[in-house]
């Protein structure tokens, strides 16, 4: 019988390839908003990871949610300032490249 | 009963394939849109998995708050602040593909042999169950500092924000 979906690795891998993709559309994307795209890809996989061990290994399986909880919150402060940090360099350079970002007073 | 298995082993693997889809199509799509598109769908295949690992509230939360509200976020940020041809070309610039999949590949090896090697054993006793009133009171017993400072948090990030957005103090002046 199939018992995949009942196995600590499978969520684990699911993870881990997540992160990965995550970090592959960082380094290649070249504008901020793949990278902040990219960014929620990794904090997804490290919420996977959370959830996968609080179901599996630990004691008391409410932590593991709140702290699923907390990250989903940390990442919608971030989507929201990266957002209007992506609106504000783009009215004063005119682009979305992050190499062209270098003064700090422009 | 085995009917019953099987069905919800093929759709944990509707799901898996749904957040690998949304993410292949989110690092690679040539137009922004289709990224932001590929991650709400990634994301709501996430929301399949936190089903399956037993907490139906952060599946509902994981609906509401990712692709509610972040990815409509995105699609205003995209909406807003570029040219339509920018859209279209902003993601082909990228020439360092090779460094990407060097970094991603090795990553991917070194966690990988970490956690083939790693042995995880569950709890000898349980306390609390999946239910809905024991997070709560997790979250607002034991957790409180920090349930109160990520509101702190979340206050502060929305005031920046708006500050970001409308061009700070000398907007006023002008």
């Amino acid at each position: 019988m199939l018992s995949v979906s009942t196995s600590l690795t499978t969520y684990l891998v699911i993870a881990l390839v997540l992160f990965v993709m995550g970090i592959y559309g960082m380094v290649r994307h070249r504008s901020f908003m793949g990278m902040l795209i990219s960014t929620e890809l990794i904090l997804c996989g490290a919420s996977i990871n959370f959830m996968a061990f609080n179901r599996f290994v630990l004691a008391d399986p409410a932590t593991g949610q709140v702290f699923t909880l907390f990250i989903m919150g940390i990442a919608a402060a971030e989507a929201a300032i990266v957002v209007s940090f992506i609106l504000a360099v783009y009215r004063t350079y005119r682009t979305d490249d992050p190499s062209a970002v270098q003064d700090l007073r422009h | 009963m085995t009917a019953y298995v099987f069905i919800a082993e093929a759709l944990f693997f509707a799901f898996v394939v749904l957040i690998f889809m949304g993410a292949l199509l989110a690092v690679h799509a040539r137009l922004l849109m289709h990224a932001v598109l590929g991650l709400a769908v990634c994301l709501l295949g996430v929301a399949g998995i936190y089903f399956y690992l037993g907490s139906i509230f952060l599946t509902m939360m994981q609906i509401l708050i990712y692709v509610g509200a972040i990815c409509i976020l995105m699609v205003f940020g995209v909406m807003v602040g570029y040219t339509p041809q920018e859209i279209a070309e902003s993601n082909l610039k990228g020439k360092n593909r090779f460094l990407a999949l060097g970094a991603a590949f090795s990553g991917f090896v070194l966690l990988l042999t970490a956690l083939l090697r790693a042995t995880f054993r569950p709890a000898a006793e349980t306390v609390g169950d999946f239910s809905l009133p024991w997070l709560g009171e997790t979250l607002l017993y034991r957790y409180c500092l920090a349930f109160e400072l990520i509101s702190v948090v979340l206050l502060a990030a929305i005031i920046g924000a708006i500050i970001l957005a409308t061009g700070g103090r000398e907007t006023e002046k002008c």
